[in-house]
């Protein structure tokens, strides 16, 4: 694949990482389109199956956005998705699969900046991975 | 006499009693017994003769056992619960002592965990007193444990382990009280360092009365040096090794810990000696059985009774 | 409950690699609970196998379904529509509803996914742990309510042993000492005196040493 766009997933909780990516567009700070953002009401929401999912149907790389530590809204909910994010690492790594496909980062309502840094960081990181196996699959059921 | 022990003709006697111990060869060398058993057979009235110790495969305590009683002395077979179901136990035990073998330990045995088959089920089909009762009912009853009349009883002197350090304190008293109820005729201690708490222990023991039912032997190592005495602070489970052991062995230059150590057993044999209720000492030299007769002698236990 | 743990995804994925289409069957009960092998872990499970089969690029069906009961035959029942379109059965339920299936589809393989380790309950949040072995004799009433057999390394039943250190088991520092929490219960119910009771030797027929177990109740049986 020569011009290889990672398709890439990002789940973002309302209090924090949504808010920020609100403030890098109001603010005109650029961040890579390849990243598709879904809203969630905390990153504690965000389930393994959801991770998963992401990827067996074509993601290259998905990510947690939630709050920076101590800060959640629901007290914890960013240490659980925290501890998920390694949980299917781990099953990636068991799986023969890169467990750089998938990523948990902390931030506040107000880092607009850091929301931009992380998309692009993560984005790169992906390209470089190259594209994920799930694409054939997202495609062989996109086909029959 | 309930038996032909001769460790129960030398407490009967009133004297103090002197056990030590051998760990039979990982591997079948049986001069290697026969090796250890003369080092102390002049300075003892019985040789333990441990039972896989430290859930390490070694040659089994019953046959290493025989292999002492043919040199014409005395084995205390050691028996962990840890390895044999009922069944095992009593066939090892008519096995014994048809080879003339009639003095036993009753325990249960380093979890399996610490040896060299950690994979291995424990067996734990009975714990150490209920072979107490077990050993003692073949004895006294002629029965099996099953219920069953043996042809043949075997007259086992019976004795079990006490730790007085492990904890909760409270209940070491009170578990030998279940070891006397249970039959125990002798007890061998834990390694006594911190003879302060062992006195405490004792206090309890008297003051039940429990001195007049059952013997105690006070278990006594010298310590080869600070290094020993550290790791068995910090690795052996239940040891009480108070600062001021690993002080002293400190305050000596290297070359001389180890006769330290073994003026330090002296010292302990000669305090506990004034001790109401003790009856004889239990003298463990770990791979250091050479050092057994030295300490015996020093401590003034020499020469050992004929009974 | 009974408690049961996934096994290595490696080793799942070997019991099904001559096979295309998988039957997934998770069970409503303990393994939901202990979050082994319920609706959620059957989808994760599943996810994990079609990952697998995309990089190696080969194809594989899988058929979820959560049973509510997998030891209990009407239930497995439910199965029956699947059974003849599945080349294997993958059971996420304990022994108990792995061997139920393959007793009722007697042509079609059954895989387990998790291993079964313990009946056990719940402490806190992700953490369960032995309560019971199921001894078929229970103590519970005379050893103040903790089990000796279950919680005790060595099932002493006039214990503690002489390992005890600072009230944890000689096998770990994370083991409470059995007979250290019994003697604190009986202290606390002002039963220290029982202690000194000997426990005799256990007839251990009842759990297991007098062959498997069955329980047949006349007035339920059929």
């Amino acid at each position: 694949m020569e011009h290889f766009e990672p398709e890439i997933v990002a789940f973002c909780c309302h209090y924090c990482a949504y808010t920020a990516a609100d403030m890098a567009g109001s603010k005109r700070i650029p961040y890579p389109t390849n990243v598709k953002i879904i809203r969630v009401p905390c990153s504690g929401k965000v389930d393994a199956i959801h991770l998963m999912k992401a990827l067996e149907k074509g993601a290259d790389g998905v990510y947690v956005a939630g709050c920076l530590a101590g800060d959640c809204h629901f007290k914890n909910g960013n240490l659980r998705a925290e501890a998920r994010v390694n949980r299917i690492k781990k099953m990636l790594s068991e799986l023969g699969w890169e467990p750089e496909r998938v990523a948990m980062y902390n931030m506040s309502a107000g880092m607009g900046e850091a929301f931009a840094r992380v998309a692009k960081e993560f984005t790169e990181i992906i390209r470089e991975l190259g594209p994920s196996t799930g694409r054939a699959g997202a495609a062989d059921k996109a086909a029959s | 006499m309930k038996t032909d022990s001769r460790l129960e003709k030398v407490l009967a006697s009133g004297e103090l009693a002197v056990t030590s111990e051998c760990g039979p060869p990982r591997g079948c060398r049986p001069e290697k017994v026969k090796e250890k058993a003369a080092l102390l057979k002049d300075h003892v009235d019985g040789i333990n003769v441990t039972d896989n110790q430290t859930a390490m495969v070694r040659m089994s305590s019953c046959a290493a056992g025989i292999l002492i009683k043919q040199m014409g002395l005395d084995p205390i077979i050691q028996m962990v619960s840890r390895d044999r179901n009922r069944l095992a136990m009593q066939s090892e035990i008519l096995g014994a002592y048809s080879f003339g073998i009639n003095t036993m330990l009753c325990l249960s045995g380093d979890h399996a965990k610490f040896g060299d088959h950690p994979m291995a089920q424990g067996v734990f089909d009975i714990d150490s007193v209920q072979m107490i009762k077990m050993v003692r009912q073949m004895r006294d009853e002629g029965l099996f444990q099953g219920g069953a009349k043996i042809d043949g009883p075997p007259k086992m002197f019976i004795g079990a382990a006490a730790n007085p350090f492990a904890d909760p304190f409270e209940l070491r008293v009170m578990r030998l009280a279940k070891k006397v109820k249970a039959g125990v005729d002798f007890i061998q201690t834990q390694c006594i360092f911190n003879l302060d708490k062992f006195e405490e222990w004792m206090k309890g023991v008297v003051d039940r009365g429990l001195d007049e039912q059952v013997h105690i032997l006070a278990g006594i190592t010298p310590m080869k040096s600070v290094g020993m005495a550290r790791y068995m602070k910090n690795k052996v489970p239940g040891m009480d090794i108070p600062d001021a052991v690993i002080k002293r062995l400190e305050g000596v230059p290297k070359e001389q810990q180890s006769e330290e150590g073994i003026k330090m057993a002296v010292e302990a044999i000669e305090r506990l000696k004034q001790v109401k209720g003790v009856h004889g000492f239990h003298i463990m030299a770990i791979e250091w059985e050479e050092k057994v007769p030295q300490i015996v002698e020093q401590a003034g236990l020499y020469p050992r009774p004929k009974v | 409950m009974i408690t049961a743990e996934q096994k290595p995804i490696q080793e799942i994925i070997g019991y099904i690699a001559p096979y295309r289409n998988i039957l997934l069957v998770g069970c409503n009960e303990c393994v939901t609970v202990c979050a082994a092998g319920g609706r959620k872990e059957v989808g994760l499970l599943a996810s994990a196998l079609h990952l697998n089969h995309l990089k190696k690029g080969k194809n594989i069906d899988i058929k979820e379904i959560t049973l509510e009961r997998q030891c209990d035959p009407e239930y497995v029942e439910e199965l029956a529509p699947y059974i003849d379109g599945v080349d294997a059965v993958v059971s996420m339920a304990c022994g108990c509803g792995v061997q139920t299936i393959a007793g009722r589809y007697k042509r079609t393989p059954v895989f387990p996914a998790v291993n079964t380790r313990f009946m056990g309950a719940s402490i806190s949040q992700g953490i369960w742990s032995e309560r019971c072995k199921g001894c078929g004799d229970c103590v519970l009433g005379i050893t103040g309510g903790v089990c000796p057999v279950a919680r005790c390394s060595k099932h002493l039943f006039n214990g503690p042993c002489g390992g005890t250190s600072n009230g944890q088991c000689e096998v770990s520092p994370d083991i409470d000492c059995a007979w250290r929490l019994i003697w604190e219960r009986l202290k606390e119910l002002g039963l220290e005196s029982r202690y000194e009771e000997l426990m005799e030797a256990k007839d251990w027929r009842p759990g297991g040493a007098g062959g498997p177990g069955t329980i047949i109740r006349e007035d339920l049986a059929k």
